[in-house]
Parts: C-alpha cells; sequence; structure tokens
C-alpha cells in the first residue's frame, strides 16, 4: 500500500512517536540521544534530585566540558583549571555524571570538545535519530539527517527522566540551493547569506531541509556549518538527508554500528530521504553559483552583506540604527579595508579539521598584521590531534596565532577569552549579538577563510583577493 | 508551577526588534549551578554602565517601570541561545508575561515551562501597547485574551501549555505518568545501537 508521500522529517518524527499529538495535547516524542554539558544541566540535576529521579537512559546520554572551561595553557603546558564559578559547574557535571551513571568526557580526556563536535566524530549521530542539547547549536547534527535541536533547561530534565519530549511537529520549509559554489565561497558563505535572505525569525516554527546540487558536494563538515546555524534563520532544526557522503563520514567511527548491524543500518538509512512527491510547507530556491563571501556588518546574524559590499542604510529602522551605532559604523561605506583588533577562528560552526586546514592554507608562510591577537580553537581534542599531526598547529603558529584547547572560547565569553570593549573582531562563530564576544565587544562574521584573511592584513580582506 | 490564571500590571515598554537572549542575560552570569540570583544578569549590558552603575536612561531603570510585570517587546524577542536562565532572570525582577507579535522558538518553550506567559499579539495591539507604556493591562490565561482599556484581543496559546499554566501542572509530572507507553516504545524500538564507554 502506497501511503501519502512523508518528508524526511516526517518519517524521523513518525518513528519517534510514543504518542501521537492530539488537539488537546502534544506527541510525545522519543530521544535516542541526549548530549549534556556543564552550563545547562546543573539545575535539571538538581530537579532530578529533588524529585528522587534517576535518569532513564543513561546510555543514550552522553556529557562532555566545553562552554565555561578555560582553553588557555598554564605554564607546565596543560590546560589552565576553571576557577570561582565555572569550576562549581565543572565538580557539578562530574558529581552530577558519577551519581546517575551517565558517561562523561571530562576535560583531559581524549574525546573531550564541543558537544556538537564530538557526537558526529565519536559517531553518535546517527541518521534517522533524534538528538536534543540544552544548547541552541544542537541543529548541527542535522547535517547527517538526524532530527535534533536545542531544549532548555527544563527539557533536559524531561529527558533525563523520561528520554521523551513533549513536541508539537515542526512545519516543513525545503530550501534548495541550485548550482555550486564559486572558489573562495564556503559552506558559511551559504548559510550566511540564506540568513541574510530570511532574516533571523525566517524559518520560526519550522524544520528546514537544505536540498540541492550546492548541498549534496559538501562534504559532512560543511554540511555541520550549515545546520549549525539553522537556528540563526528562526528554524527548530536543520536537516540534509543522508547519502553516500554521510556513510563514509560515519563508517568505522566508535560508535556507528559495525559490520552486519551496519550493512542494515545503512539499508534503512537510505529511506529517510524525503519522497520525490512529498509537500512541504514553505519552498525557496537560492542560486549558490551567485553567492559571494559573507561578512556580517551588524548586531544580528541577519545583518550580512557580500564581502565587497557596503553597510546599509537604516531607512529609519530603530533596530539596524541601534545595530550601526553599536558598531560604530557609517551606512554607504564598505567594511572592506576596515582595522580589526582580533580574529577567533573555532567554535561548534567552524573548528573542525576542514575548518582549520582552510584557515592554515591562508596563513601558511604568512604573519598575523601587527596588533592583531589571533586566537585557534579546535573544535575536540580529537581535531587538535589531526590538526597537530598534519603539521597545522605548526601553521597558526609560526604565523604568530594562539593554538589553544578545545572549548566554546570566544564565541560566548564564558571564559576569560573575551574582546574588550570597543574591539572589532573577525569571527567564525554564530552570534554577533551585543556583547556576544565580550561587553562593548564588536563582531564580524565570516568564514575561516575570511577571518584567516583578515588576521594576515589587519583588516577586513577578500580572500580572494590575498595571492 | 503554581498555576497563572489572571496577571493585571501596568507595563514596561522595550520595543526593540530581535532581543536576543544574549542580551536578556549574557553568558558570563550562566557561570552558576543555580536558577536563583540571575536577577542581576537581566538585560545587564543595557542596564548597567562598565563600572556596574545603572544606565538612568534605560527603560527598566526608570521609577515607572517599578513594579511593571508586563514587558511589551519587540518582535522576534528571544531569540538565539537556548538559556533557560532568560526567563529565569525575568522572573527574578518580578515579570510575569512578555507581550511582543513574535517569539522565538525555544524561548517560548522555555518561558511556558516556568509559568512565564508569552503573549503574542497583532500588529495594531502591539502599536497600541507600545504606545502606552506605563498602561494598566489585564491578561486572562483562559480566555487567552489581553486587555488594554476597552481593547481586548485574543492570543494563541498552545491548548496544553494553557492547562499546564491554569491547573499548575508541569509536563514532567505528565511524561513521568505516560510510562507505560514509553517502556512500550522503548521494548518495540529494541536496542540502543551503541554502547557508550
Amino acid at each position: 500500500m502506497q501511503g501519502r508521500p512523508r518528508t524526511l522529517v516526517d518519517k524521523i518524527w513518525e518513528a519517534h512517536l510514543v504518542s501521537a499529538e492530539t488537539a488537546e495535547t502534544p506527541a510525545v516524542l522519543y530521544v535516542d540521544l541526549h548530549l549534556v554539558h556543564e552550563v545547562t544541566s546543573p539545575q535539571a540535576f538538581a530537579e532530578l534530585r529533588a524529585r528522587g529521579l534517576r535518569v532513564r537512559r543513561p546510555e543514550r546520554t552522553v556529557a562532555t566540558m566545553d562552554h565555561a572551561i578555560p582553553t588557555r595553557r598554564g605554564a607546565d603546558g596543560r590546560r589552565a583549571p576553571a576557577e570561582g564559578a565555572a569550576a562549581e559547574q565543572v565538580t557539578a557535571l562530574e558529581r552530577n555524571c558519577r551519581d546517575f551513571g551517565v558517561p562523561l568526557y571530562p576535560v583531559g580526556d581524549a574525546r573531550q570538545g564541543i558537544v556538537h563536535v564530538i557526537g558526529p566524530e565519536l559517531g553518535l549521530t546517527h541518521p534517522g535519530s533524534t538528538i536534543v542539547c540544552g544548547d541552541s547549536h544542537t541543529s548541527t547534527h542535522g547535517a547527517f539527517g538526524a532530527l535534533a535541536f536545542g531544549i532548555g533547561t527544563s527539557e533536559v530534565g524531561h529527558v533525563l527522566a523520561t528520554q521523551s519530549l513533549l513536541q508539537r511537529r515542526p512545519r516543513s520549509f525545503a530550501v534548495e540551493f541550485t548550482g555550486a559554489l564559486a572558489p573562495g565561497v564556503s559552506a558559511k558563505d551559504l548559510i550566511l547569506g540564506l540568513i541574510a535572505q530570511v532574516g533571523t525569525a525566517g524559518a520560526a516554527g519550522h524544520a528546514l531541509e537544505y536540498r540541492g546540487s550546492a548541498i549534496r558536494s559538501l562534504t559532512m563538515e560543511e554540511r555541520m556549518t550549515v545546520c549549525n546555524m539553522s537556528i540563526e534563520a528562526g528554524a527548530r532544526a536543520g536537516l540534509v538527508a543522508p547519502d553516500d557522503t554521510t556513510y563514509e563520514y560515519l563508517a568505522g567511527r566508535t560508535f556507528a554500528p559495525a559490520f552486519a548491524n551496519w550493512d542494515a543500518a545503512v539499508a534503512r538509512w537510505r529511506t529517510l530521504p524525503s519522497d520525490a512527491e512529498a509537500a512541504f510547507d514553505c519552498e525557496l530556491r537560492v542560486d549558490a553559483t551567485a553567492l559571494q563571501p559573507m561578512i556580517t556588518w551588524g548586531t544580528s546574524p541577519g545583518m550580512g552583506i557580500p564581502i565587497r559590499g557596503v553597510v546599509p542604510d537604516s531607512g529609519g529602522d530603530a533596530s539596524l540604527e541601534k545595530a550601526l551605532r553599536y558598531m560604530g559604523l557609517e551606512p554607504g561605506k564598505p567594511l572592506l579595508g576596515r582595522k580589526i583588533d582580533v580574529v577567533f577562528i573555532g567554535s561548534c560552526t567552524n573548528s573542525r579539521l576542514g575548518d582549520l586546514r582552510e584557515a592554515a592554507r591562508v596563513l601558511r608562510g604568512r604573519r598575523v598584521a601587527a596588533g592583531v591577537k589571533a586566537l585557534v580553537v579546535p573544535g575536540s581534542q580529537q581535531v587538535k590531534k589531526q590538526a597537530e599531526a598534519e603539521g597545522l598547529d605548526r601553521v597558526f603558529r609560526e604565523a604568530g596565532a594562539e593554538w589553544r584547547e578545545p572549548g566554546c572560547s570566544m564565541c560566548l565569553a564564558m571564559n576569560d577569552d573575551r574582546l574588550l570593549p570597543g574591539q572589532y573582531a573577525v569571527s567564525t562563530s554564530n552570534r554577533n549579538f551585543e556583547g556576544r564576544q565580550g561587553p562593548g565587544g564588536r563582531t564580524f562574521l565570516a568564514s575561516p577563510l575570511t577571518a584567516a584573511a583578515a588576521a594576515v592584513k589587519g583588516a577586513i580582506t577578500d580572500v580572494r583577493e590575498l595571492s | 508551577m503554581k498555576s497563572v490564571t489572571q496577571i493585571r500590571s501596568h507595563t514596561v515598554v522595550l520595543p526593540m526588534d530581535n532581543v536576543d537572549t544574549d542580551q536578556i542575560i549574557p553568558a558570563r552570569f550562566l557561570v552558576t549551578t543555580s536558577r536563583d540570583g540571575l536577577g542581576r544578569g537581566l538585560f545587564a549590558d543595557w542596564r548597567f554602565d562598565a563600572e556596574g552603575r545603572p544606565r538612568p536612561e534605560f527603560v527598566l531603570n526608570r521609577p515607572e517601570a517599578e513594579g511593571a510585570s508586563v514587558l511589551v517587546a519587540g518582535r522576534n524577542f528571544g531569540c538565539g541561545s537556548s538559556r533557560e536562565h532568560a526567563v529565569w532572570a525575568l522572573q527574578a525582577c518580578g515579570f510575569e508575561a512578555v507581550v511582543s507579535t513574535a517569539f522565538a522558538d525555544i524561548f517560548r518553550a522555555n518561558a511556558l515551562k516556568n509559568g512565564l506567559l508569552p503573549v503574542q499579539v497583532n500588529e495594531a495591539t502591539h502599536a497600541a501597547l507600545a504606545a502606552a507604556p506605563g498602561a494598566a493591562v489585564t491578561i486572562d490565561v483562559a480566555e487567552a485574551v489581553v486587555a488594554l482599556g476597552v481593547l481586548r484581543t485574543a492570543f494563541p496559546i498552545e491548548p496544553f501549555a494553557r492547562y499546564c499554566l491554569l491547573n499548575g501542572q508541569d509536563e514532567l509530572a505528565f511524561l513521568l505518568s505516560r510510562e507505560t507507553e514509553i517502556a512500550a516504545f522503548e521494548a518495540a524500538a529494541g536496542h540502543v545501537p551503541w554502547r557508550i564507554r
């Protein structure tokens, strides 16, 4: 019997229904994998203790430390210890994981890293699965054709206690990127371009499905960069249907299915892509060939322009005026050539091996401009190890950049990696909100290529012009 | 969660669009293991200068903001980070409802789980509220209506969330009551596809 054509999200959704939604109650949705970190979990564990509850499925839960920990090394060459309240968060996570039997990859473990970097690299992120984490960039895992989304701390408690969530089905939004990216234009530019087009609430209430030839030709790491920033378009999730690129990435990873289970899993995953006749609530086509390297000028990820563009006029819009004032920019002027103080290469958006290779390609044999502080923060211990095996750390150090220990670092300035008031940074992270990288700090979001070019020139630069 | 049936308060108006949760509470205030004591971080970089002195021009620092429990905010309120601390900080400063033309999804979910009411209204009602800072409003949860004088506007609210608000029920208790169904789902779905070590 032929059923109604279904989207990728429909298929995952329906396979995880403990009970379907009704007019009165949301669906009870089963969660396959719950990722936990030190900042959004302590209050949830406290709730479990207060109610005398256990963690229902510790084997479906994995914890690490990434947000608040230092990325500096001390004089002994080891990572500086967390201090004060951050140390309390680290200790609380250790205690909670021990008491509730949750696997933890703490600082010092070879598997530690940014939660959205380690899930995929350990092979925990499976196509067709449901994945949640108390972090809005959980959408990253959608690159594997998983339904992955960020939740608040109350919901972290719900999943710990019941491995389930109350959810309404998201609406569907297909974005097809036709053509292919031009040289010097990266996955980061693709997603910044989309957010600039649809706005930061453009996909609210929807799960995005990224499709088309320009998506198919991306590596898994590049797909993760795209899906990562789905939340910056307001989306509840962002997915790419799995294909051979996905399976090649996953094969042989620690927690990927193996042997006969692998073949069965791939056969199952091959049924996941949206049916040809499936209808979406919303559809958009973008010509990827026309995309340029992008950079944000303002204080919202939707305030992006092509690198050779000019800062827009506010047109009387109070939010744009506020952004112009905060950023200290004049409308009608280009960003190219504007002096910068800091370059940050890292975050769950752009801290994987491919990102570091791109940055190293620009920095090899060059120097970070005088007066510019450049920070390269690998996404995980595995990324760090691989990068060092390739000599990328040497490229960065010889160029005058700092090579740090894995963590979220200057993306959100929870540790001491912060901008000073008034400083300008080109950052490969995901948010340029006021003060995001430190109170008074001013952020231009861009790709690793563009960030590395800015480090070399000490100013905003079109990487395609570096010979 | 305590039940929420009706909110009566004067308003405070923060009309900017796209107020993200990093503005509502900057990340450095998240370095805590508690949900208490977050009020100091609410809009910290807008309320206080670098030396920690209140900025008198910021709307929440004005005398008329005193005691207001309804925040009238711009479009796409609560976008960005999933931090529930944003909701806890608003509640720590006495807010019981936020009115906007649109809320970010995760913020809305977090708010409802804590009894902070997200009230989504149309442009016309929003304009009327934004033009009358300090006006007395009544928000009725059962009727899902916000009233400003004679202007009465219905707002959408997910039926289960409304039930939970009115009855002071929390979602976790509901999920725990579905144990049989969850166990049946797990039995049918088979084993966990990995062994984490």
